[in-house]
């Protein structure tokens, strides 16, 4: 009998590795009173880069967004591109130009000619956006939540179309951590679970019996309430959020001999020990995913 | 007075009270530290040990603290095989007290200082004692090396049925002396490195660099310097294993070479990569492997061939069933093997497999998917390394009937069963998109935690067994303190 009752258990064990997930779950809609339109200035100077805080210096300002472009961002921005021929729809996903990258031919590097890439897929489930055919739309719940399933590409065209463009990975730490210290996170020196969006933070947006993280609204850890949910005010020193957690964030160099890009700032997926302002992460230009996003930086005048 | 001193004499100054002391150590690391991370921080675990120990956690040092960490354990692990091959090979007296007196106090002072600076505050005398401690390890090393030299003529192989050469010298105690000597100069990888990064307090993990195109001689020494570690402290046990289980006969004479050659050009693949040969090295490494590996399979044949027979003696016509049952019957015997056997599935086929598809596959994904793919898999090697080691000392401590089945099924059953679990998760992005896959890895995590957290237990209840024993006049240990010679239990 107990044989039998074990059996039965390992069985179930097993069978629940397989249950679907319900990508469409309900989202609590919360608004943050963040602007996503919102620019920051971060001004020429001094700072401390990477893990062992190496004195770096930006000789000029310039401007990054306040929080990740979202969803309904880059929608409106989809449509006036396919309108405009700017983009055009290649089989399940939305394609654009880019120039492309000289080819040194370096071991393990792939080359990036200049050509149509995908900017973003038309039939992954897990997009927070849809097509009809004519329109994109986001998904409702999600029009402030970071955009996701966008690749490098589609995060270098919508900047560009933006007249603006990608950070590159020192400006987007001198905009995370300040000029002051070498502080690991952006709001500091140490990190709670209602401070950013990562793997089991416990956010009302997460549930790990079931569909697992999610992404929250852009802005969300600034100190506010939500339905009780108490956030910790988490801007960098220069006022950005979502700095560390929620999504991936692309950036913007073109390195030497290799075709990967890379990503700061840690996920709804990985532990906090990634989000910690150095780490580094990397994908190829095609990559999407649901937890991977961008926001954009440009010059000042 | 007596009452102490006669039982630290048994813990220090005898062959299983060192190896008890070793593991024991070991398990506490592991179960304390095992609490850091993964579904333990994710659970909140973390901060209530974190609380409780008053551990002194900077966020910037946490790859120094993860560095620090692995060396306890493995210099704890390297010192478990000293005592293991001390005991059962021939050694002149002086060389095997002063190795174990050195690599004892060594790894002690590298664990308990180590953990000491990494984990409670920087006193930089405890970072002095911590490298001494490995530096004693080091010298440790050498004596042995000197102690395994093989050509003596007080070490020649009387007996034909083992591996030797025309003139009698023993080719098993070469691939042993190959093994330790290479081990030495492999330290050098990461000693070398480790100082200069050690002293400009720039420590990294080499899975968060390796794919950067451009990478310096010191960190292509480190990244070589852990690989070649593991690889050699795997062919050190499983000398170990066949020397235990008497290997010999004509596979033994294939296998004995085969090892040694298999170590050299694995060193010689692995000390490329901070040379010209580089871009070669790992294919060297390759060819390397493959005969260790076929040493290891012919070792595993002898060893299930011999359980065979011995299971079956007295059966006239033994089915396949019997055979089987034979082979089983006693886990502390087939453990070993077998998991060398498993190894090849959770550990050399995700390497050749990655290998083959790196840049169509794993090079596609994110850098932290790969990651987890190259941690995953050296963690299930050490792991496996460590159940082989608790196997052979279940026999050691001499586990008899019931009780040596279930101590030996146990850590079989449950270590396997987390290291697929580990698989399963490494490997999961072949076939479940990030989206879709938290019920699968719920499972996965759920079955790899009970795996080792159940095997923790069972190596707790072993140890309080030992503790405890140590408590009586007459117990277990009076009797280990006299049996020093492993050799003399070679059956």
């Amino acid at each position: 009998m107990s044989r039998l009752a074990f059996s039965l258990l390992a069985i179930a064990l097993l069978l629940s590795a397989c249950a679907t997930v319900d990508l469409n779950a309900p989202v609590p809609e919360y608004e943050t009173g963040i602007d996503p339109n919102a620019w920051a200035l971060v001004p020429a100077g001094e700072f401390l880069s990477g893990q062992h805080n190496h004195p770096a210096t930006l000789d000029y300002d310039y401007e990054i967004m306040v929080t990740d472009v979202t969803v309904g961002l880059y929608v409106t921005y989809l449509n006036q591109a396919l309108a405009d021929s700017a983009l055009r729809i290649d089989g399940e996903q939305i394609v654009g130009y880019y120039p492309g990258d000289e080819f040194r031919g370096v071991k393990h590097e792939v080359e990036i000619a200049g050509g149509d890439y995908v900017f973003v897929p038309l039939d992954d489930p897990a997009s927070r956006f849809t097509f009809d055919g004519s329109a994109f739309a986001a998904v409702p719940g999600y029009e402030n939540h970071p955009m996701t399933n966008v690749s490098w590409f589609g995060s270098w065209g919508y900047c560009a179309a933006s007249g603006a463009r990608l950070p590159i990975e020192l400006e987007w730490e001198k905009a995370a951590r300040g000029g002051d210290d070498g502080r690991p996170f952006p709001w500091g020196f140490d990190i709670a679970r209602n401070q950013a969006n990562f793997y089991a933070s416990r956010d009302p947006f997460e549930d790990m019996g079931s569909f697992g993280s999610r992404t929250s609204p852009v802005g969300f850890y600034n100190g506010r309430s939500y339905d009780g949910y108490v956030t910790l005010d988490s801007a960098s020193p220069y006022g950005l959020y979502d700095m560390a957690g929620n999504v991936w964030q692309w950036t913007g160099d073109v390195y030497e001999g290799q075709h990967y890009r890379y990503l700061r700032g840690g996920s709804k997926d990985t532990y906090e020990m990634d989000l910690r302002i150095w780490v580094r992460n990397n994908a190829t230009p095609t990559y999407y995913g649901p937890a991977v996003g961008f926001r954009c930086a440009r010059d000042v005048e | 007075m007596r009452l102490v001193r006669d039982r630290l004499q048994y813990l220090f100054g005898s062959t299983k009270g060192l190896i008890l002391v070793a593991i024991a150590m070991t398990t506490v690391v592991t179960a304390v530290w095992g609490m850091l991370s993964g579904p333990m921080a994710e659970f909140g675990v973390r901060d209530v040990v974190v609380r409780l120990l008053r551990m002194d956690l900077v966020q910037a040092e946490r790859e120094g603290r993860i560095i620090i960490l692995y060396h306890s354990i493995a210099m704890a692990v390297v010192a478990i095989e000293t005592y293991m091959l001390t005991g059962l090979l021939k050694m002149k007296a002086f060389y095997k007290t002063a190795v174990r007196l050195l690599i004892t106090v060594g790894y002690l002072m590298a664990m308990i200082f180590g953990m000491g600076f990494a984990y409670w505050g920087h006193n930089w005398a405890l970072h002095g004692l911590y490298i001494a401690g490995l530096t004693l390890v080091f010298f440790a090393g050498i004596l042995l090396t000197i102690a395994l030299w093989p050509w003596g003529k007080d070490f020649r192989q009387p007996d034909p049925a083992y591996a030797r050469t025309r003139t009698g010298i023993d080719i098993e105690r070469m691939a042993f002396f190959a093994a330790a000597l290479t081990t030495v100069i492999s330290a050098l990888f990461g000693a070398i490195p480790g100082s200069m990064f050690g002293n400009g307090f720039e420590a990294f993990l080499a899975e968060n660099i390796i794919r950067y195109p451009e990478k310096t001689t010191l960190e292509y020494s480190i990244i070589g310097h852990l690989h070649i570690m593991l690889a050699l402290i795997a062919v050190m046990i499983t000398l170990i294993i066949g020397r235990w289980l008497n290997f010999k006969g004509i596979l033994h004479k294939i296998a004995m070479p085969l090892i040694i050659l298999g170590t050299i050009v694995l060193n010689v693949g692995v000390w490329g990569v901070v040379t010209p040969l580089e871009p070669v090295a790992h294919m060297i490494i390759y060819v390397g492997a493959t005969p260790a590996m076929l040493g290891a399979l012919m070792l595993v044949i002898f060893g299930w061939d011999k359980l065979i027979r011995q299971g079956v003696a007295g059966i006239v016509r033994p089915t396949f069933f019997q055979k089987i049952g034979a082979l089983v019957r006693d886990p502390l015997k087939f453990g070993p093997l077998w998991q060398m056997v498993f190894m090849n599935f959770t550990v050399s086929g995700i390497g050749i497999f990655m290998a083959v598809r790196l840049d169509e596959v794993f090079r596609v994904w994110p850098a932290r998917e790969e990651r987890i793919e190259l941690t995953g898999h050296w963690h299930v090697l050490s792991g496996i390394i460590a159940t082989i080691i608790l196997l052979y000392y279940g026999d050691m401590i001499g586990l008899k009937g019931r009780l040596r089945r279930l101590y030996g099924w146990a850590i079989i059953l449950l270590s396997d069963l987390a290291f697929a679990s580990v698989t399963v998760f490494e490997m999961k992005r072949l076939f479940i998109s990030e989206a879709a896959q938290q019920p699968l890895v719920n499972t996965v995590m759920l079955l790899m935690d009970f795996g080792l957290a159940m095997l923790l237990v069972v190596l707790a209840m072993v140890m309080l067994w030992r503790l405890a024993d140590l408590f009586k006049k007459k117990g277990r240990w009076t009797e280990e303190a006299g049996q020093d010679d492993l050799s003399t239990e070679v059956r």
